[in-house]
């Protein structure tokens, strides 16, 4: 039982991160139909922004936390107006080849200008403390994650919901071209998407970084595609299964792992994706369905 | 007010209208009507700036606004009323509302609430619900109240009837008379096309993309042949199934 719990909240902390990026995906392919393979530089790029502050000034993570997201959302912005832009409206494909080659861009520059070898800087102190609660001891880092994401989540809702702002983004996701007849600006819910996905992929980016300490040019790629697995076991391009799917991802991962006999543990990947093909077996939509206007 | 000069719009190699020119009067009420296929939802979405046309122009107030986007258009006082409503169909009435009402101030958009409520009593019942589950008189209310909460001069209304049971047909016509009244400018794509000729100043027949008549209504209505010959026999009866 201890175990169990112990777990689940292990599971709900990785899930806080992957639902963060997934949410960010679900945003963009909402309004722009880009699955976004360049959405991951949005933490290789807060990567090295660690480390270089690191190199400059030591860890100091007041200093770190605000510089990556501050570059994470301005990684996003910068991608749509220098690459995406330039597509928009095009076949879903060229889209999806524009954001590999984004992806292989940001690689080539962290390559050649930094080394293709992974850079260490220093992880926070209490990251690996634990707090017992009930006679369970827990990860401070989990319940750090799971506190910030909940927050981060609740805020977007609230954005999401409460504001002009956001509902403009929901309606430009369901049916853009409806959203411009009503006098959306194409440009502007585009743009507001790419910030909000990169303001919640620089929370994901701080708390993945915490734990890996690691800089390397495809540092982005491993949680890019937990997001892209989480987003679409919730049904792609819906916010609320993107949410549940990152949830959901995190939970079958930890468990798979600590269920799966000792020589299997390193399976663990494997077994996620056989039961993805399983709920696509079940539920080819996802958890959630998704309308979709036609184009005109 | 608008002016269509010689326009013409193209999907890929398909061209669906070829050199259509009309104009509508401030304060008029003109209809368009042809057969399926004949490219009326194509020239409205053309001058509401989602498709841009291949040649010709479009004036607003003898202003060339040819190729603008819709959310220009909309700026500029130019409304449509999609085919088939394209609502939001996971956002609430008040959502949809709101959105709809992006180009106004937060005072203006508190008011056009207030106004679209009481012209549509319905929407004001079902405040909260997702547009999605409206029935289809609601939905098509819904559609025409977004299109008035920008306050727009000219009102571009694609089939606004379509769909919709005999009752609620006559409720869409009795709104169009009250915009009119309202001084309201407006261009109407109908199946429902005696009907329709009935209730405008003037009308247009489009056909396989280009205009073949126009004139008032009720000359369009008494000239022999016309219906057989272009828009397809029963075009005055019901509306066909949608
Ligand atoms: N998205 C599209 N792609 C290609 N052809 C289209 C498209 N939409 C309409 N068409 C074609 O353009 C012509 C006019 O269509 P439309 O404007 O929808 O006519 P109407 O509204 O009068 O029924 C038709 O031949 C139709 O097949
Ligand atoms: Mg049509």
């Amino acid at each position: 039982m201890t175990e169990f719990v112990q777990q689940f909240v292990d599971g709900l902390g990785r899930g806080g991160i992957y639902a963060l990026l997934a949410l960010g995906l679900a945003l963009i392919f909402g309004v722009m139909h880009l699955v976004n393979f360049a959405h991951g530089e949005t933490i290789t790029v807060p990567a090295y922004v660690a480390f270089g502050i690191s190199l400059a000034v030591g860890g100091n993570w007041w200093l770190i936390v605000p510089a990556v997201i501050v570059a994470a959302v301005l990684v996003s912005v910068a991608t749509e107006f220098v690459a995406f832009r330039w597509v928009r409206g095009s076949s879903d494909f060229t889209m999806l080849l524009t954001s590999f080659g984004v992806h292989f861009v940001v690689v080539a520059v962290f390559v050649m200008a930094v080394s293709p070898k992974a850079k260490n800087f220093e992880k926070p102190g209490w990251i690996f403390n634990t707090v017992r609660v009930g006679g369970v001891s827990f990860e401070i880092v989990d319940l750090v994650t799971i506190g910030v994401t909940l927050a981060t989540l609740v805020l977007t809702v609230s954005i999401l919901r409460k504001t002009l702002f956001g509902i403009a983004i929901r309606a430009a996701a369901e049916d853009f071209d409806a959203a411009r007849l009503m006098g959306v600006r194409s440009n502007r819910v585009i743009r507001s998407a790419f910030a909000l996905a990169g303001f919640l992929a620089g929370v994901a980016a701080v708390f993945w970084l915490m734990r890996t300490g690691e800089a390397e040019p495809g540092a982005g790629l491993v949680p890019l595609l937990k997001g892209v697995i989480a987003a679409i076991i919730g049904g792609l391009g819906s916010l609320t299964g993107a949410v549940l799917g990152g949830f959901a991802l995190g939970l079958a991962e930890v468990y798979l792992r600590a269920w799966l006999p000792g020589n299997l543990a390193g399976l663990t990947e494997g077994a996620v994706f056989l039961l993805i093909a399983l709920l696509f077996i079940v539920r080819p939509q996802g958890f959630v369905t998704v309308r979709r206007a036609e184009r005109v | 007010m608008l002016g269509v000069e010689r326009l013409t719009t193209r999907y890929g190699s398909i061209t669906a209208i070829r050199e259509v020119s009309l104009r509508v009067g401030a304060g008029e009420v003109v209809g368009l009507i042809g057969p399926n296929g004949a490219g009326k939802t194509t020239l409205l979405a053309t001058v509401a700036g989602l498709l841009d046309p291949a040649a010709g122009r479009v004036e607003l107030d003898g202003r060339e606004v040819t190729g603008a986007s819709p959310d220009r258009m909309l700026r500029r006082g130019v409304a449509l009323v999609p085919e088939r409503r394209r609502l939001f169909a996971d956002l609430t009435v008040q959502e949809n509302l709101l959105v709809a009402g992006i180009t106004a101030t937060g005072g203006e958009r508190r008011e056009r609430l207030g106004e679209v409520v009481e012209l549509f009593p319905v929407l004001g019942q079902k405040w909260g619900a997702q547009a999605g589950y409206l029935s289809g008189g609601e939905a098509q209310q819904l559609a025409i109240a977004r299109a008035l909460m920008s306050n727009p001069r000219l009102i571009l209304m694609d089939e606004p009837t379509l769909g919709l049971a005999p009752v609620l047909v006559d409720v869409v016509f009795e709104l169009i008379g009250r915009l009119r009244e309202q001084g309201r400018t407006l261009l109407v794509v109908e199946q429902n096309a005696r009907r329709l000729l009935r209730a405008a100043d003037r009308a247009y027949v489009l056909r396989t993309g280009s205009i073949v008549a126009e004139g008032a209504g009720d000359e369009l209505l008494a000239r022999p042949g016309l219906f057989e010959a272009y828009v397809g026999v029963g075009a005055g009866g019901e509306v066909p199934g949608a």
